[in-house]
């Protein structure tokens, strides 16, 4: 450590600081990875069992190979350039599925110290970030030059930015509650007992979040960007190898984000239900498959929305019920029983 | 007025999307009625129509005459057959082809039969590897049916009342 000191001389406290960031990042990365890969797998066993079949289980014990030879023969598939596609494009659209889903995750605090970069506007930066991610399925749906992928491409944009503001009025509410942006701060504010988390004074909103969030990552029943029945496979209906791996791995990296957001901002994190428990990183990683179990029955049990409808609930249902509600908070705070809502 | 009221309350309370969440949520910890085929594999009937067999008296004489009535039942037009006179002046066939990538497994030719030689067995998982692999000579045919005689006799004295 000396030597390494001596040799960076003057600029070795940047030195060390981006070392650190670095292994901490990886630190995130690579269990992100795993669990992505394992969410595959689960995905595939809960909705089996819940149509009265097992899944996969030839793949190592309990099928606990497959996800790994399914990566390995995604590697080794050769990815196919259309001949009329926007080839820069083309490759960019996966990587700006999956980059803004990892760099998300940035400011998500896993528990009381544990966190990358504990920014004041975290909530911002993660609203941010989401939004990137709309335009890597836009620019992939218009650079693979088919009419399938266009379409998917279109549907999702507007679905997106429909559910976006539900989403971010759905959040908006949160912040009244904890007077903060910094997800951090949202935690501590929770604190007391799952009676204190915002999920009870802010039940309409958590509701409208959390449906919000599964048309955000373009899951069933609001698949209608990959459609497999109508438009083939939607924007990524020509990609093919791992190009198609990293949108394959952008929708469940999303999926644990969004269930990460949940838990961060309605069910308080890593904090324990009952006082008498203590805190921990576990509550917070309990909570996140908590939900993530919850997108995968949504999956196994709705069928996919018409796309008209999927437009009517978001702008004419989620919105108002959220602008109402936020209303109500706002007022509420404004009489003696505040207290309900801090 | 109030049957709209009731229905707008209904659907921002969630309630139908929650009956169908109970009722996946039943079946996901109901018993499963997958069958792991290699391991397992689901009870057949004794008249199951599988592969094709042609079967020999027990003195190993081949039963086929070539009456050449399957033949001619046969609606898929998978079999081929020419015949000749034996030495012993009886009549034999000479060939004796099931094209399987034709056959529709009717079991016509297996009904048609007067000597009950031709025979639909209860073997369902073979396969070819090349294309013509699936054309099964006579002498093929004999092979199968030498080899499941137990079971074809079986089968076929459990169904003795019917035929």
């Amino acid at each position: 450590m000396s030597f390494l000191a001596n040799f960076f001389g003057a600029y070795w406290p940047a030195v060390e600081l981006t070392g650190w960031t670095l292994i901490k990042i990886i630190a995130i990365v690579l269990p992100l990875m795993g669990a992505i890969a394992y969410l595959t797998l689960a995905e595939r066993k809960v909705i089996g069992y819940m149509q009265v079949r097992i899944g996969p289980n030839r793949v190592g014990y309990f099928g606990l190979l497959q996800p790994i030879a399914d990566g390995v023969k995604l590697l080794f598939k050769e990815m196919i350039l259309p001949s009329a596609s926007n080839k820069g494009l083309f490759f960019l659209g996966p990587v700006l599925a999956i980059a803004p889903a990892f760099a998300a995750w940035a400011v998500i605090p896993f528990d009381a110290t544990m966190v990358l970069a504990n920014l004041d506007a975290g909530l911002l930066y993660i609203l941010a970030m989401t939004s990137i991610a709309v335009y890597g399925v836009i620019i992939a749906g218009w650079a693979s030059n088919s009419k399938y992928a266009f379409l998917g491409s279109l549907r999702s944009a507007a679905q997106i930015v429909s559910y976006e503001i539900a989403m971010g009025f759905a959040l908006v509410g949160v912040l009244m509650c904890a007077n903060s942006l910094n997800l951090g701060k949202i935690v501590m504010g929770q604190a007391g007992g799952f009676l204190h988390w915002y999920w009870l004074p802010l039940f309409p909103l958590f509701i409208v979040y959390f449906i919000s969030a599964v048309a955000e990552t373009n899951r069933a029943p609001f698949d209608v960007a990959e459609g497999e029945s109508e438009i083939v496979a939607g924007f990524h209906v020509e990609y093919s190898g791992m190009a198609f791996a990293l949108f394959f791995l952008a929708e469940y990296a999303n999926i644990w984000l969004v269930c990460a957001l949940a838990t961060v901002m309605f069910f308080g994190g890593w904090l324990s239900p009952i006082s008498a428990l203590p805190d921990g990183i576990f509550w917070f990683f309990a909570k996140m498959g908590f939900f993530v179990f919850f997108f995968l029955w949504f999956r196994a049990t709705f069928p996919r929305y018409r796309y008209d409808q999927i437009m009517r609930l978001g702008w004419k249902v989620f919105i108002p019920i959220t602008i109402v509600w936020i209303v109500f908070i706002g007022g509420m705070m404004q009489t003696r029983w505040a207290y309900l809502f801090h | 007025m109030i049957k709209n009221i009731k229905n707008v309350l209904g659907s921002l309370m969630l309630v139908e999307l929650l009956k169908g969440m109970a009722l996946t949520g039943r079946y996901f910890f109901a018993r499963k009625i997958t069958i792991q085929y290699p391991e397992e594999c689901t009870p057949q009937s004794n008249r199951f129509r599988g592969l094709h067999a042609l079967r020999r008296y027990p003195n190993g004489e081949e039963r086929c005459i070539a009456c050449k009535l399957c033949e001619a039942v046969c609606p898929a037009l998978a079999i081929t057959i020419e015949s000749e006179q034996r030495e012993d002046n009886t009549r034999r066939t000479t060939r004796y082809d099931i094209d399987l990538t034709k056959c529709i497994f009717c079991g016509l030719c297996e009904e048609s039969c007067p000597v009950d030689s031709i025979v639909e067995t209860r073997v369902f998982d073979y396969h070819g590897e090349q294309r013509g692999d699936l054309l099964y000579t006579k002498q093929m045919l004999l092979a199968v049916g030498d080899k499941h005689e137990k079971q074809i006799a079986a089968d076929r004295a459990q169904d003795k009342k019917y035929r």
